[in-house]
């Protein structure tokens, strides 16, 4: 305003004019085109000032220079002189027509070059093309039914799926067999139709019958638990003060309601199962003849037997057969013999003979299992009073007799009338076979002589015995002396033989009547005796020639004797069995089960 | 049947306190008990009966479980395991 500002601080430098500009490089293309724009803009000044300036050809390419736009005037002057268009001072030579010419003509065509954008004169304009609307579309499909399924895969479980498929692939395979066995097949499937439809019907409470058993067994242990203890693991210590004798520990007592009338009658021990024993029951007295019943028992169920079979008469005795140990083969009082099949679910005998197939006529004392003979057929030997010894052999389910030797006893035939000669027979009571000698077997019969006879000579004995007074109750060879046999009797005796010498080699007088005798199975010179007091003997050849090692009252002495005794061919246990229908079993102490050396 | 003597004849016995029957899921078929022990013993000893016969097959495959039993101060149970169902006495061992 014309007038003097007063500037309050002076610097070195005081700056009265400030103008802020761009700067762009002259030969980019914007500086180009600007300088082209201005040329074509200046083109049309008249220019005033002319010969002051020089006309200078300096092309636009050459300087560098800063374009302030107050410079730029000082070039546009200096340019548009060069590019005078028409208002041309006349100052200029042709030269410079022709440049102003030249200049003239590119710019036009340049004019229609794009417009530049800058920030200046850039205005932006969008636009935006119609979005559709969105619009959400889903569907679901009803979810698979899915199951919860957890398992564990032991080791276990494997094996057994692999014992499945193993059973399936056999039973396919056996399915593939030949068709021949088309008919066969078929039975098989009714029948197993039928099973099916039984199992079905049968009661549920059936099925738990095994663990019931093993339930029985245990409770009876807990029971027990003391008899069992001791059997497996008391040794009486006290046998080493003794000086050679022995005890009997008592162990479990058997009995059966049914049976209390009865008298025990054979016992015997079953080859396979060392704790499963038999027990016949019937009765000695000739006047009360009654029922008859086997019983089976075992050591871990004392409280019941494990099989019961009744019979009209009495059992007298019995024996288990060596390789098949599931039969037993029964001689009766009334002279029937009969063999039961423990497999089989019934309680009554597999076969039994009758009065048309040869039975005795008198009650079978003993009966004893043979080998099978050539065709397999199972055959058993049986001895009665009434002198026979019948060999039954076990044909095509029956049991057809045949008699091996009648027991004529000697020197006694009688005159019958019309000048017969009949012969009177004597009474087996009791025999045995040898070990080795299949053939050889001994008889003793109630007269008291011991027969040894072969079962090829039917009619002769090979030798004769006079043993005792009264009848023989029971013969047993030795065995491991395969020549030594030992018999007792109702005389009070027990008697030791050998078969080649006719007199015995011991004799031991018990002083009351002897019901049965028994070899040790683990000794060759051990044997246990029993007598109608209620005592049972024991005695070892090795220690002691003379005495008994022990002798001990097993049963109460009034009204009860003993009628039988055999070794477990396992365990230190013997089984006696008695008149009132009782079974004791016995622990040996130690003294008693010396091994021979 | 046979089997229901063999019960009876383990229920007389001396010293047993109860029988049970259970089945294969744990549920009381039979028993000598009143509902809620015997519920409650079914339950818990069917459990334990699962984990031992696993435990022993476990060790072996070609093994199996006969039987189980636990003895307490008061009394002994004994489990008796089928292939369906389960027998569970319980008895006290005269001492």
């Amino acid at each position: 305003k014309r007038a003097y500002k007063p500037v309050s601080y002076v610097d070195q430098m005081a700056i009265h004019f400030s103008l802020n500009g761009n700067m762009i490089l002259k030969d980019s293309d914007e500086g180009r085109r600007q300088s082209i724009k201005l040329n074509i803009a200046a083109g049309t000044f008249i220019i005033r000032n002319n010969s002051a300036f020089q006309v200078e050809k300096a092309p636009t390419e050459t300087s560098a220079g800063t374009s302030e736009e107050a410079e730029i005037k000082d070039e546009e002057s200096a340019g548009d002189t060069q590019a005078a268009g028409e208002e041309e001072v006349e100052e200029s030579g042709s030269a410079e027509v022709i440049e102003a010419e030249e200049a003239e003509e590119p710019p036009p065509p340049r004019v229609k070059e794009q417009k530049l954008a800058n920030q200046f004169n850039f205005i932006e304009r969008a636009t935006r093309t119609l979005n559709n609307p969105l619009r959400d579309k889903g569907c679901q499909s009803e979810p698979t039914p899915c199951k919860d399924f957890s398992a564990t895969a032991n080791q276990w479980k494997i094996y057994d799926a692999y014992m499945e498929e193993l059973q399936r692939m056999e039973r396919s395979k056996e399915k593939e067999k030949p068709k021949a066995q088309i008919a066969k097949k078929e039975e098989e499937k009714k029948r197993g139709r039928k099973l099916a439809s039984l199992d079905l019907q049968s009661d549920d409470i059936t099925k738990i019958s095994k663990a019931a058993k093993i339930m029985e067994r245990m409770v009876n242990q807990n029971i027990f638990d003391d008899i069992a203890q001791d059997f497996k693991y008391f040794e009486d210590a006290s046998d080493e003060y003794r000086d050679q004798q022995g005890t009997f520990l008592p162990l479990w007592k058997f009995q059966y309601e049914k049976t209390k009338r009865l008298a025990v009658t054979a016992i015997s021990w079953n080859p396979k199962y060392k704790d499963l024993f038999a027990v016949g029951y019937g009765s000695y007295d000739f006047m009360k003849q009654g029922q008859g019943m086997l019983l089976l028992y075992t050591m871990k169920n004392p409280s019941f037997p494990e099989y019961v079979f009744s019979s009209d008469s009495g059992i007298m005795c019995l024996d288990f057969h060596n390789d098949r140990p599931y039969l037993v083969a029964v001689g009766f009082y009334d002279g029937n013999v009969a063999i039961y099949n423990l497999k089989k679910a019934t309680s009554q005998p597999s076969y039994k003979s009758s009065a048309k197939s040869g039975k005795h006529t008198e009650p079978v004392w003993q009966v004893k299992w043979q080998k099978d003979d050539m065709d397999n057929n199972l055959n058993f030997f049986s001895v009665s009073s009434d002198g026979r010894i019948v060999s039954w052999t076990l044909v095509k389910n029956e049991l057809v007799h045949t008699d091996v030797i009648k027991l004529s006893a000697e020197g006694t035939t009688m005159q019958g009338p019309e000048g017969l000669q009949l012969q009177t027979l004597g009474c087996g009571t009791s025999f045995d076979f040898h070990k080795k000698i299949d053939y050889l077997f001994l008889v003793g019969t109630e007269e008291g002589k011991i027969y040894k006879c072969s079962k090829c000579y039917s009619s002769r004995f090979l030798d004769v015995f006079d043993a005792h007074h009264m009848a023989v109750d029971s013969v047993s060879w030795n065995p491991y002396h395969l020549k030594v046999f030992i018999s007792c009797s109702s005389d009070w005796t027990v008697k030791i033989w050998d078969h080649t010498i006719k007199t015995p080699m011991f004799v031991f007088d018990l002083n009351s009547a002897v019901g049965d005798v028994a070899w040790s199975p683990y000794s060759s010179t051990v044997f246990a005796a029993v007598t109608t007091d209620g005592k049972a003997h024991v005695f070892d050849l090795s220690i002691n020639k003379y005495e008994a090692l022990c002798t001990q009252q097993v049963v109460a002495k009034k009204k009860n004797k003993i009628t039988h005794i055999q070794f477990n061919p396992e365990y230190p246990v013997v089984i006696i069995g008695d008149e009132r229908g009782h079974v004791t079993s016995l622990k040996l102490s130690p003294n008693l089960r010396k091994m021979p050396k | 049947a046979e089997v229901e003597e063999t019960l009876k004849r383990i229920q007389a016995h001396k010293g047993v306190m109860a029988t049970m029957v259970i089945n294969a899921e744990g549920i009381p078929v039979r028993t000598t008990l009143d509902n809620s022990t015997t519920v409650q013993y079914a339950g818990l000893l069917h459990q334990l009966t699962v984990k031992a016969r696993s435990t022993v097959r476990d060790l072996d495959p070609q093994n199996d479980l006969t039987f189980l039993r636990i003895r307490s101060k008061k009394h002994e149970i004994m489990i008796a395991p089928d292939k369906e169902y389960l027998l569970i006495v319980i008895q006290n061992p005269c001492e």
